[in-house]
């Protein structure tokens, strides 16, 4: 991934509060297999009433959207991530995210910026005041910032650092390959296994 | 242990996963059982694919089709879903991870399937990509929901590197009243703390109610954890626990089973632990609850009516009623025993165990479907299907009029072919009231599978009480 550290880009506010990720992506979306290409799935349902605040011309290059409280619920869905991301969105700021969301946003390069709904309030009515209103994300000094004012949030550090360096967290846990041996070696020997073949004694062999 | 400091349960559970621990870096956790489904498995595959990396444990992990799979037949019509169960198919033909595809005699949902074979065991770290995985709480497991990039770094390494959440005591206090079950009792607590309640959080049940619970009512339970915000639900293992594990193909045998209760039985929370927050309430009041939203925590008893948004003091939670009843096509003051309802679904993780289907029938025998409403009931697996037909519970369905469906998620998710159409209202014994969750514009009231059965017999909103 590249790195990220700063981005600076147009806001865009969706005043609506639990937005869950069935709103994000719908269920049809995600039966494909791919990971891009997911922008005609962003909100698709509420993209067909056309006075949606995406739909207008003025927020077409939105790169940061600001919504309600308790942003990205329920399902663990990773394709609301991808869409946000192919529709041009690097950051979302809300109040309080779901736990999965915050993960999936993270380790895709979508930044969460938890932010108190006073807060979350003037920005986006100041983004519905001027669509060019634009606000600044600094992952570094994980502050955000809009002119001369900015406001502190957080980040796990871990997957910041990834951001930060563009490193792959799948490489970093391998390279604990023998902690991970020492650990299974403890392990108790009651526990389950799933191997190959052991639920054929009871397959019908009808399975098409 | 006794030297230590006193523990949660959920303390204990994470603590026996860590692999490595490090400042400034989240917990390197091992996993010990990770489930996984044609819809949010592929781009995990394509990663390793693209990065030549193998599945560090095929046998740890076991994948099932049942998210995109259609209820009414073994034969998938659409060439999109088809390539989806095809890439699974052959994603785990390549990697060596057993499958229990459509057809197969353990085929079902996940969190069904997982726990019927014995799989899911107390102590155990359990992830799925998909948010019910909370469902296995129930055993004492560990258990929650990731996101694809996670299932990767699951397949390619059996860890997730992840920060310890906090933990929440839930303390259900007093009797569960005739009627009501464990669908009422997560839906009062949903609409008690709401739908971020949990956020962050890890809840433990406790209390005399849920110890009284049976296993699939715990699982139903635990299922809807996630609806509340929290990562998981724990209830700590007990007898109720062991005698259902005990003869499951996957549970231990002789030496180990005893091994293993031995061990199963420290895994509870030490007297004097402390939780980082702790919610109350008393069920001996609770009804049966229907939603009348659109998130799982705006719900009110069946007894109730349609409330006005006025009522609500917090000016967002006005606002979201106000969307919510212009979405759902209801009038404030409504008793909701008024509402008519076209569909009603009993099934999904939440309710599509044989328990469920029990109460359901009991309800339905001798009695027929309402003419102007549709009975949907899919069992949560083959295994739940083959023990009702046993039972003769496919009988009582199909005579009362319902229709008797092939195991899948089916019309929780709107995802397969099972979807209402139009402005269809449902009544369902799923997990999710969202905008189009079970259609584009479908509507959708969360039941119990008691109520969805009245409801289905009288073809509004019902108790079986109702029913005379």
């Amino acid at each position: 991934m590249e790195p990220l550290i700063t981005h600076t880009g147009q806001a865009v506010a969706l005043r609506r509060d639990d937005i869950d990720t069935d709103q994000i992506v719908p269920a049809e979306y995600c039966k494909r297999v791919v990971k891009s290409g997911y922008a005609d799935a962003l909100f698709a349902r509420w993209r067909q009433e056309p006075d949606f605040v995406l739909n207008r011309p003025a927020h077409a290059g939105a790169t940061v959207l600001l919504a309600g409280r308790n942003f990205g619920i329920g399902s663990s869905r990773e394709h609301a991530v991808w869409a946000l991301k192919d529709g041009g969105f690097v950051a979302v700021v809300a109040s309080g995210f779901g736990d999965i969301f915050r993960r999936n946003a993270m380790n895709n390069g979508l930044i969460p910026v938890d932010q108190p709904v006073e807060v979350v309030q003037e920005l986006m009515a100041e983004a519905e005041r001027d669509p060019s209103f634009t606000l600044t994300v600094d992952l570094q000094q994980l502050r955000l910032v809009v002119g001369g004012r900015s406001w502190p949030f957080e980040a796990e550090q871990r997957a910041r650092e990834l951001l930060l360096q563009g490193l792959d967290t799948i490489e970093l846990t391998m390279r604990r390959g023998e902690l991970i041996e020492a650990y299974e070696r403890r392990r108790p020997s009651w526990l389950p296994t799933v191997p190959v073949g052991s639920g054929s004694e009871h397959a019908t062999g009808g399975a098409r | 242990m006794t030297t230590e400091a006193p523990a949660t349960l959920a303390e204990k559970l994470w603590e026996t996963h860590v692999v490595h621990r490090a400042d400034g870096e989240p917990d390197l956790l091992y996993i010990d059982l990770h489930l996984t489904h044609e819809a949010t498995s592929p781009q995990a595959f394509d990663g390793l694919r693209l990065t030549g990396r193998a599945v560090r444990r095929p046998e740890l992990t076991l994948a099932l089709e049942d998210h995109n799979v259609p209820t009414d037949s073994t034969v998938i019509e659409d060439p999109v879903s088809r390539l989806q169960i095809d890439t699974l198919r052959r994603n785990c033909e390549t990697h060596g991870i057993e499958l229990y595809q459509l057809g197969h005699r353990r085929q079902g949902i996940v969190h069904v399937v997982g726990p019927q074979l014995g799989l899911v065991q107390p102590g155990m770290a359990v992830v799925c990509g998909d948010s019910h995985t909370s469902t296995h709480g129930a055993f004492g497991a560990l258990a929650f929901g990731i996101g694809t990039s996670d299932v990767e770094h699951v397949l390619a390494t059996q860890c997730l590197a992840i920060s310890r959440p906090r933990t929440m005591a839930v303390e259900f206090t007093g009797e569960l009243p005739p009627g009501t079950g464990a669908k009422d009792l997560i839906l009062a607590l949903i609409a008690e703390i709401g739908a971020n309640g949990g956020q962050g959080y890890v809840i433990e049940y406790r209390g005399a109610a849920v110890r009284a619970l049976s296993m699939e009512a715990r699982m139903t339970l635990c299922n809807m954890s996630i609806e509340a915000g929290a990562r998981a639900g724990l209830v700590a293992p007990d007898e109720t626990t062991f005698a259902y594990l005990k003869g499951r193909p996957h549970a231990p045998q002789g030496a180990d089973w005893d091994a293993a209760v031995a061990h199963w039985r420290t895994l509870r929370t030490d007297d004097g632990a402390a939780f980082d927050r702790t919610v109350e309430l008393d069920v001996s009041g609770l009804s049966p609850l229907v939603t009348w939203g659109t998130n799982p925590s705006q719900a009110v008893p069946l007894s109730g009516r349609v409330p006005a948004p006025a009522s609500f003091t917090d000016p967002a939670e006005r606002v979201a009623a106000e969307r919510a009843l212009q979405y759902m096509d209801l009038t404030p003051g409504t008793p909701l025993r008024e509402v008519p309802i076209d569909v009603v679904f009993l099934g999904s993780c939440t309710n599509g165990r044989i328990e469920d289907l029990r109460v359901a029938a009991e309800v339905l025998r001798g009695r027929r479907v309402a003419g102007t409403t549709r009975l949907l009931v899919v069992p949560g697996s083959v295994q739940v299907r083959e023990q009702a037909e046993q039972e003769g519970l496919d009988r009582v369905f199909l005579d009362a009029g319902a229709e008797w469906r092939l195991p899948g998620c089916s019309m929780c998710l709107g995802m397969n072919t099972d979807r209402l159409t139009g402005p269809q209202r449902s009544a369902s014994t799923s997990n999710r009231n969202y905008e189009g969750r079970q259609g584009a514009t479908a509507r959708t009231h969360l039941v119990s599978p008691v109520v969805a059965a009245a409801t289905a017999v009288a073809g509004r909103l019902s108790a079986p009480a109702d029913l005379g």
